[in-house]
Protein backbone atom coordinates (compact mmCIF):
# COMPACT_ATOMS: atom_id res chain seq x y z
CA UNK A 1 0.00 0.00 0.00
CA UNK A 2 1.14 3.36 -0.86
CA UNK A 3 -0.13 6.67 0.01
CA UNK A 4 -0.53 9.08 -2.97
CA UNK A 5 -2.35 12.37 -3.69
CA UNK A 6 -5.82 12.83 -5.60
CA UNK A 7 -5.91 15.83 -7.40
CA UNK A 8 -10.07 16.70 -7.54
CA UNK A 9 -11.48 19.28 -10.20
CA UNK A 10 -13.59 22.08 -8.72
CA UNK A 11 -16.59 20.25 -10.03
CA UNK A 12 -16.45 17.26 -7.47
CA UNK A 13 -14.73 19.00 -4.81
CA UNK A 14 -18.68 19.53 -2.96
CA UNK A 15 -18.28 15.81 -2.24
CA UNK A 16 -14.97 15.55 -0.75
CA UNK A 17 -15.86 18.39 1.63
CA UNK A 18 -14.20 20.62 -0.51
CA UNK A 19 -11.01 19.79 -0.62
CA UNK A 20 -8.79 19.96 -4.02
CA UNK A 21 -6.72 16.78 -2.90
CA UNK A 22 -6.82 14.29 -1.18
CA UNK A 23 -4.33 11.17 0.42
CA UNK A 24 -5.25 8.19 -0.18
CA UNK A 25 -3.40 4.40 -0.20
CA UNK A 26 -3.53 1.42 -2.23
CA UNK A 27 -1.49 -0.25 -4.47
CA UNK A 28 -3.02 0.18 -8.11
CA UNK A 29 -5.05 3.23 -9.37
CA UNK A 30 -8.63 1.19 -8.62
CA UNK A 31 -7.55 0.59 -5.71
CA UNK A 32 -6.95 4.57 -4.66
CA UNK A 33 -10.52 4.94 -6.43
CA UNK A 34 -12.39 2.21 -4.11
CA UNK A 35 -11.01 3.62 -0.81
CA UNK A 36 -11.65 7.36 -2.39
CA UNK A 37 -15.24 6.49 -3.02
CA UNK A 38 -15.47 4.74 0.63
CA UNK A 39 -13.92 7.55 2.28
CA UNK A 40 -16.39 9.91 0.39
CA UNK A 41 -19.27 7.99 -1.09
CA UNK A 42 -20.52 11.40 -2.47
CA UNK A 43 -17.98 10.64 -5.05
CA UNK A 44 -19.06 7.07 -6.00
CA UNK A 45 -21.53 7.93 -8.71
CA UNK A 46 -19.61 10.76 -10.12
CA UNK A 47 -16.72 8.67 -11.28
CA UNK A 48 -18.36 5.11 -11.25
CA UNK A 49 -20.80 3.56 -13.70
CA UNK A 50 -22.47 0.48 -12.67
CA UNK A 51 -19.88 -1.85 -13.30
CA UNK A 52 -17.28 -0.47 -10.85
CA UNK A 53 -15.52 1.19 -14.49
CA UNK A 54 -14.34 4.87 -15.20
CA UNK A 55 -16.77 6.74 -16.67
CA UNK A 56 -16.61 7.77 -19.96
CA UNK A 57 -16.99 11.62 -19.51
CA UNK A 58 -14.00 11.12 -16.95
CA UNK A 59 -10.11 11.00 -17.57
CA UNK A 60 -7.77 9.52 -14.86
CA UNK A 61 -4.42 10.20 -15.17
CA UNK A 62 -1.32 8.77 -12.99
CA UNK A 63 1.24 11.44 -12.88
CA UNK A 64 -0.26 13.42 -16.14
CA UNK A 65 -0.68 10.08 -18.06
CA UNK A 66 -4.31 8.74 -19.00
CA UNK A 67 -4.71 5.69 -17.63
CA UNK A 68 -6.85 4.42 -20.44
CA UNK A 69 -3.39 4.03 -22.30
CA UNK A 70 -1.39 1.89 -19.26
CA UNK A 71 -3.19 -0.40 -17.57
CA UNK A 72 -6.19 1.26 -16.84
CA UNK A 73 -7.55 0.83 -13.15
CA UNK A 74 -4.88 -2.25 -12.75
CA UNK A 75 -2.34 0.21 -13.29
CA UNK A 76 0.16 0.09 -10.39
CA UNK A 77 1.45 3.32 -8.46
CA UNK A 78 3.71 4.09 -5.78
CA UNK A 79 4.35 6.12 -2.46
CA UNK A 80 4.25 9.77 -3.90
CA UNK A 81 2.15 9.26 -6.81
CA UNK A 82 -0.45 11.99 -8.29
CA UNK A 83 -3.61 10.66 -8.95
CA UNK A 84 -5.44 13.39 -11.05
CA UNK A 85 -9.43 13.34 -11.70
CA UNK A 86 -10.60 15.43 -14.72
CA UNK A 87 -13.72 16.19 -16.56
CA UNK A 88 -13.20 15.06 -20.35
CA UNK A 89 -13.49 18.92 -21.79
CA UNK A 90 -13.46 19.62 -25.67
CA UNK A 91 -10.64 21.63 -27.38
CA UNK A 92 -10.66 23.26 -30.40
CA UNK B 1 6.52 31.10 -56.50
CA UNK B 2 3.11 30.49 -58.29
CA UNK B 3 0.17 32.94 -59.00
CA UNK B 4 -2.80 31.60 -56.75
CA UNK B 5 -6.41 32.27 -57.19
CA UNK B 6 -7.49 32.80 -54.05
CA UNK B 7 -6.03 32.41 -51.08
CA UNK B 8 -7.28 29.26 -50.01
CA UNK B 9 -4.56 28.25 -52.36
CA UNK B 10 -2.07 28.47 -49.53
CA UNK B 11 -3.27 26.08 -47.59
CA UNK B 12 -1.24 22.71 -46.85
CA UNK B 13 1.89 21.31 -47.72
CA UNK B 14 3.59 23.45 -44.34
CA UNK B 15 7.33 22.63 -43.64
CA UNK B 16 9.04 20.72 -41.33
CA UNK B 17 11.78 22.12 -39.07
CA UNK B 18 14.49 20.16 -37.52
CA UNK B 19 14.41 21.53 -33.95
CA UNK B 20 16.74 18.83 -32.36
CA UNK B 21 18.81 21.31 -30.76
CA UNK B 22 16.05 20.79 -28.19
CA UNK B 23 16.09 17.72 -27.90
CA UNK B 24 17.03 15.70 -24.03
CA UNK B 25 18.40 12.71 -26.67
CA UNK B 26 21.20 12.87 -28.91
CA UNK B 27 19.80 9.82 -30.38
CA UNK B 28 16.60 11.52 -31.12
CA UNK B 29 15.82 13.88 -33.60
CA UNK B 30 12.88 16.05 -33.28
CA UNK B 31 11.03 17.80 -36.07
CA UNK B 32 8.23 20.84 -35.80
CA UNK B 33 5.71 20.66 -38.28
CA UNK B 34 4.55 24.26 -39.14
CA UNK B 35 1.09 24.53 -39.24
CA UNK B 36 1.74 28.11 -38.06
CA UNK B 37 2.55 28.41 -41.73
CA UNK B 38 -1.07 28.12 -43.06
CA UNK B 39 -2.34 31.16 -44.43
CA UNK B 40 -4.79 32.41 -41.49
CA UNK B 41 -1.61 30.93 -39.18
CA UNK B 42 -3.36 27.51 -37.70
CA UNK B 43 -3.73 23.85 -38.71
CA UNK B 44 -7.42 24.79 -38.72
CA UNK B 45 -7.20 26.25 -42.48
CA UNK B 46 -7.22 22.70 -43.40
CA UNK B 47 -10.15 21.57 -41.39
CA UNK B 48 -12.25 24.60 -42.25
CA UNK B 49 -11.81 24.25 -46.24
CA UNK B 50 -12.27 20.77 -46.14
CA UNK B 51 -15.12 20.93 -43.77
CA UNK B 52 -16.48 23.52 -46.88
CA UNK B 53 -15.98 21.24 -49.70
CA UNK B 54 -17.64 18.53 -48.42
CA UNK B 55 -20.52 20.56 -47.96
CA UNK B 56 -20.61 21.88 -50.83
CA UNK B 57 -19.83 18.33 -52.88
CA UNK B 58 -23.08 17.27 -50.47
CA UNK B 59 -25.60 20.35 -51.73
CA UNK B 60 -25.69 21.05 -48.15
CA UNK B 61 -23.92 24.34 -48.65
CA UNK B 62 -24.60 27.08 -51.11
CA UNK B 63 -24.37 30.59 -51.37
CA UNK B 64 -26.40 32.79 -49.16
CA UNK B 65 -26.52 30.32 -46.57
CA UNK B 66 -25.53 31.17 -42.77
CA UNK B 67 -23.04 28.89 -41.09
CA UNK B 68 -22.64 28.78 -37.71
CA UNK B 69 -19.90 26.81 -35.86
CA UNK B 70 -18.41 27.01 -31.68
CA UNK B 71 -15.02 27.52 -31.77
CA UNK B 72 -12.09 28.96 -29.14
CA UNK B 73 -10.71 30.85 -32.18
CA UNK B 74 -8.91 29.39 -34.67
CA UNK B 75 -11.55 27.23 -36.50
CA UNK B 76 -13.43 30.35 -36.56
CA UNK B 77 -10.90 32.50 -37.96
CA UNK B 78 -9.83 29.81 -40.73
CA UNK B 79 -14.01 29.80 -41.69
CA UNK B 80 -14.17 33.82 -41.79
CA UNK B 81 -11.15 33.65 -44.74
CA UNK B 82 -13.21 31.45 -46.76
CA UNK B 83 -16.53 32.19 -46.32
CA UNK B 84 -16.62 35.86 -47.19
CA UNK B 85 -15.43 35.02 -50.56
CA UNK B 86 -17.74 32.20 -51.15
CA UNK B 87 -20.88 34.15 -50.28
CA UNK B 88 -21.52 32.61 -46.86
CA UNK B 89 -22.36 34.37 -43.94
CA UNK B 90 -20.84 33.52 -40.32
CA UNK B 91 -21.69 32.72 -36.90
CA UNK B 92 -19.06 31.71 -34.28
CA UNK B 93 -20.15 30.73 -31.06
CA UNK B 94 -16.95 31.80 -29.04
CA UNK B 95 -15.86 31.33 -25.26
CA UNK B 96 -15.87 34.28 -23.83
CA UNK B 97 -12.44 33.18 -22.07
CA UNK B 98 -10.12 33.12 -25.15
CA UNK B 99 -7.29 35.49 -25.88
CA UNK B 100 -8.54 38.74 -27.25
CA UNK B 101 -6.46 38.11 -30.43
CA UNK B 102 -8.75 35.55 -31.78
CA UNK B 103 -12.20 38.10 -31.50
CA UNK B 104 -9.79 40.87 -32.48
CA UNK B 105 -9.16 38.44 -35.74
CA UNK B 106 -12.45 37.39 -35.73
CA UNK B 107 -13.79 41.10 -35.84
CA UNK B 108 -11.27 41.94 -38.78
CA UNK B 109 -12.75 39.40 -40.97
CA UNK B 110 -16.32 40.80 -40.43
CA UNK B 111 -17.67 37.68 -38.42
CA UNK B 112 -20.61 37.77 -36.12
CA UNK B 113 -19.52 36.36 -32.92
CA UNK B 114 -21.86 34.99 -30.26
CA UNK B 115 -20.29 34.72 -26.98
CA UNK B 116 -20.88 31.62 -24.61
CA UNK B 117 -19.94 31.47 -20.90
CA UNK B 118 -16.45 31.59 -20.12
CA UNK B 119 -16.46 29.75 -17.08
CA UNK B 120 -18.21 26.61 -19.56
CA UNK B 121 -15.51 26.59 -21.40
CA UNK B 122 -15.39 24.77 -25.00
CA UNK B 123 -17.78 22.32 -23.75
CA UNK B 124 -20.30 25.39 -23.30
CA UNK B 125 -20.05 26.63 -26.57
CA UNK B 126 -20.41 23.69 -28.26
CA UNK B 127 -23.44 23.28 -26.27
CA UNK B 128 -24.83 26.73 -27.42
CA UNK B 129 -23.66 25.84 -30.58
CA UNK B 130 -25.72 22.90 -30.52
CA UNK B 131 -28.87 24.39 -29.35
CA UNK B 132 -28.67 27.13 -31.28
CA UNK B 133 -28.19 24.88 -34.73
CA UNK B 134 -31.83 23.11 -33.14
CA UNK B 135 -33.50 26.55 -32.95
CA UNK B 136 -31.83 27.74 -36.57
CA UNK B 137 -32.63 24.23 -38.99
CA UNK B 138 -31.69 26.51 -41.72
CA UNK B 139 -28.31 27.63 -40.74
CA UNK B 140 -25.77 25.25 -41.39
CA UNK B 141 -23.51 23.17 -38.41
CA UNK B 142 -20.04 21.96 -39.36
CA UNK B 143 -19.38 20.75 -36.67
CA UNK B 144 -15.91 20.01 -36.30
CA UNK B 145 -15.78 17.78 -33.19
CA UNK B 146 -18.55 15.20 -35.24
CA UNK B 147 -17.20 16.51 -38.89
CA UNK B 148 -15.42 13.37 -40.60
CA UNK B 149 -13.96 15.94 -43.00
CA UNK B 150 -11.72 17.30 -40.13
CA UNK B 151 -9.89 13.97 -39.83
CA UNK B 152 -9.96 12.84 -43.53
CA UNK B 153 -8.09 16.29 -44.09
CA UNK B 154 -4.78 15.64 -42.07
CA UNK B 155 -5.48 11.76 -43.30
CA UNK B 156 -5.32 12.49 -47.23
CA UNK B 157 -2.92 16.01 -46.28
CA UNK B 158 -1.29 16.72 -43.03
CA UNK B 159 -0.24 12.59 -43.32
CA UNK B 160 0.98 12.09 -46.21
CA UNK B 161 2.59 15.30 -45.98
CA UNK B 162 4.63 13.90 -42.95
CA UNK B 163 5.86 10.51 -44.49
CA UNK B 164 7.21 12.62 -47.38
CA UNK B 165 9.66 14.45 -45.51
CA UNK B 166 10.39 12.03 -42.46
CA UNK B 167 9.81 8.65 -43.52
CA UNK B 168 11.65 7.27 -40.96
CA UNK B 169 9.40 8.52 -37.90
CA UNK B 170 9.06 6.75 -35.26
CA UNK B 171 6.48 8.75 -33.44
CA UNK B 172 4.05 11.10 -33.66
CA UNK B 173 2.74 14.11 -30.71
CA UNK B 174 0.04 16.30 -30.85
CA UNK B 175 -2.54 18.38 -29.25
CA UNK B 176 -6.03 16.99 -28.46
CA UNK B 177 -8.82 18.98 -29.22
CA UNK B 178 -11.06 17.88 -31.52
CA UNK B 179 -9.18 15.27 -31.78
CA UNK B 180 -8.74 15.47 -36.04
CA UNK B 181 -5.16 15.81 -36.17
CA UNK B 182 -4.64 12.88 -33.99
CA UNK B 183 -6.75 10.57 -35.71
CA UNK B 184 -6.18 11.67 -39.01
CA UNK B 185 -2.65 11.72 -39.27
CA UNK B 186 -2.57 8.72 -36.46
CA UNK B 187 -4.57 6.47 -38.81
CA UNK B 188 -2.34 7.19 -41.75
CA UNK B 189 0.70 6.87 -40.16
CA UNK B 190 -0.08 3.27 -38.57
CA UNK B 191 -0.96 2.35 -42.14
CA UNK B 192 2.12 3.37 -42.94
CA UNK B 193 4.36 1.86 -40.66
CA UNK B 194 2.38 0.26 -37.85
CA UNK B 195 5.25 0.45 -35.36
CA UNK B 196 4.97 4.32 -35.49
CA UNK B 197 3.61 5.40 -31.80
CA UNK B 198 1.14 8.28 -31.78
CA UNK B 199 1.07 10.51 -28.46
CA UNK B 200 -1.87 13.42 -27.78
CA UNK B 201 -1.08 15.76 -24.93
CA UNK B 202 -3.84 18.29 -23.71
CA UNK B 203 -4.53 20.75 -21.13
CA UNK B 204 -5.95 20.33 -17.59
CA UNK B 205 -8.78 22.03 -18.94
CA UNK B 206 -11.14 20.06 -16.64
CA UNK B 207 -9.39 21.64 -13.56
CA UNK B 208 -10.61 24.57 -13.13
CA UNK B 209 -13.99 24.80 -15.26
CA UNK B 210 -16.77 25.69 -12.92
CA UNK B 211 -19.53 25.91 -15.18
CA UNK B 212 -19.68 21.95 -15.55
CA UNK B 213 -23.22 21.62 -13.71
CA UNK B 214 -22.01 17.91 -13.44
CA UNK B 215 -20.03 15.83 -15.14
CA UNK B 216 -22.23 14.64 -17.89
CA UNK B 217 -21.18 17.83 -19.39
CA UNK B 218 -18.10 16.38 -20.09
CA UNK B 219 -17.40 15.59 -23.99
CA UNK B 220 -15.74 13.22 -25.62
CA UNK B 221 -15.81 14.23 -29.19
CA UNK B 222 -17.72 12.26 -32.02
CA UNK B 223 -14.87 11.59 -34.61
CA UNK B 224 -12.67 10.48 -31.69
CA UNK B 225 -14.66 7.64 -30.92
CA UNK B 226 -15.91 6.79 -34.82
CA UNK B 227 -11.91 6.99 -35.73
CA UNK B 228 -11.24 4.34 -32.83
CA UNK B 229 -9.18 6.91 -30.58
CA UNK B 230 -8.73 4.70 -27.51
CA UNK B 231 -6.88 1.95 -29.81
CA UNK B 232 -4.93 4.46 -32.60
CA UNK B 233 -3.29 6.21 -29.47
CA UNK B 234 -0.59 5.02 -27.52
CA UNK B 235 -0.86 7.49 -24.94
CA UNK B 236 -2.25 10.93 -23.80
CA UNK B 237 -0.90 13.21 -21.38
CA UNK B 238 -2.10 16.09 -19.22
CA UNK B 239 1.03 19.18 -19.75
CA UNK B 240 0.23 21.94 -17.45
CA UNK B 241 0.43 25.48 -18.50
CA UNK B 242 4.17 26.37 -17.04
CA UNK B 243 5.52 23.49 -19.19
CA UNK B 244 3.69 24.32 -22.33
CA UNK B 245 5.11 27.88 -21.60
CA UNK B 246 8.44 27.06 -21.16
CA UNK B 247 9.25 25.01 -24.55
CA UNK B 248 6.94 27.65 -26.50
CA UNK B 249 9.70 29.84 -25.21
CA UNK B 250 12.47 27.71 -25.78
CA UNK B 251 10.84 26.75 -29.31
CA UNK B 252 11.09 31.25 -30.12
CA UNK B 253 14.09 31.58 -28.46
CA UNK B 254 16.44 28.95 -29.15
CA UNK B 255 14.77 27.36 -32.54
CA UNK B 256 13.41 30.37 -33.69
CA UNK B 257 10.02 28.80 -33.94
CA UNK B 258 7.77 30.84 -33.30
CA UNK B 259 5.36 28.93 -31.25
CA UNK B 260 1.97 28.99 -30.10
CA UNK B 261 1.54 27.44 -26.36
CA UNK B 262 -0.58 24.35 -27.86
CA UNK B 263 2.55 23.82 -29.65
CA UNK B 264 4.83 24.39 -26.36
CA UNK B 265 2.91 21.81 -24.86
CA UNK B 266 3.11 19.31 -27.86
CA UNK B 267 6.84 20.13 -28.05
CA UNK B 268 6.59 19.23 -24.12
CA UNK B 269 4.96 15.94 -24.83
CA UNK B 270 7.78 15.36 -27.17
CA UNK B 271 10.52 16.36 -25.45
CA UNK B 272 9.15 13.42 -22.74
CA UNK B 273 8.94 10.64 -25.33
CA UNK B 274 12.31 11.85 -26.40
CA UNK B 275 13.61 11.21 -22.41
CA UNK B 276 11.86 7.75 -21.77
CA UNK B 277 14.00 6.29 -25.48
CA UNK B 278 16.63 4.48 -24.57
CA UNK B 279 19.80 3.93 -27.04
CA UNK B 280 18.59 0.14 -27.19
CA UNK B 281 15.74 1.20 -28.99
CA UNK B 282 17.56 2.90 -31.49
CA UNK B 283 17.40 6.31 -33.60
CA UNK B 284 14.18 7.69 -33.36
CA UNK B 285 12.29 10.33 -35.34
CA UNK B 286 9.98 12.46 -33.43
CA UNK B 287 7.30 15.03 -35.56
CA UNK B 288 5.17 17.06 -33.26
CA UNK B 289 2.58 19.63 -34.48
CA UNK B 290 2.83 23.74 -34.13
CA UNK B 291 -0.60 24.23 -34.84
CA UNK B 292 -0.35 27.65 -34.34
CA UNK B 293 2.33 30.27 -34.06
CA UNK B 294 2.70 33.06 -30.73
CA UNK B 295 0.86 35.95 -32.75
CA UNK B 296 -2.48 35.42 -30.98
CA UNK B 297 -1.14 34.46 -27.31
CA UNK B 298 0.56 37.74 -27.03
CA UNK B 299 -1.70 39.77 -24.77
CA UNK B 300 -1.18 37.12 -21.77
CA UNK B 301 2.40 37.84 -21.39
CA UNK B 302 3.12 34.16 -22.46
CA UNK B 303 6.70 35.17 -23.65
CA UNK B 304 7.86 37.67 -21.18
CA UNK B 305 6.16 38.13 -18.03
CA UNK B 306 7.12 35.45 -14.77
CA UNK B 307 6.46 32.21 -16.01
CA UNK B 308 3.98 31.43 -13.10
CA UNK B 309 2.43 33.98 -12.87
CA UNK B 310 1.44 33.78 -16.77
CA UNK B 311 0.95 30.17 -15.79
CA UNK B 312 -1.81 31.03 -13.10
CA UNK B 313 -3.17 33.22 -15.44
CA UNK B 314 -3.38 30.75 -18.48
CA UNK B 315 -5.42 27.66 -16.15
CA UNK B 316 -8.63 30.54 -16.78
CA UNK B 317 -7.82 30.69 -20.50
CA UNK B 318 -8.60 28.13 -23.14
CA UNK B 319 -5.44 27.99 -25.62
CA UNK B 320 -6.33 24.27 -27.36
Amino acid sequence: MSAVTVRLPTVLRQQANGQSAVSVAGSTVGEVVDELVLGYPDLKSNLLDEAGTVRKFINVYLNDEDIRFLDQLETTVVEGDEVAILPAVAGG
Amino acid sequence: MVLLQAVSGLIGNTPMVDVSQLSPNPDVRILAKLESQNPTGSVKDRVALAMLEAAEASGELSPGRVILEPSSGNTGIALAMLCSQRGYELKIVLPESVTVERRQVLEAFGVEIISSSGAEGSNGAVRLAQRLSDENPDWVFLYQYGNQANPRAHYEGTGPEIVADAPEITHFVAGLGTSGTLMGVGAYLKEHNPAVKVFAVEPPSGERVEGLRSLDDGYVPPIFDKWGGIDLLDGKRIVRPAESLLWARRLVREAGVFAGLSAGAAMAGAVKVAERLNRKDGPATIVFIVSDGAWKYLSTGAYDDDLDDVAERLADIIYF
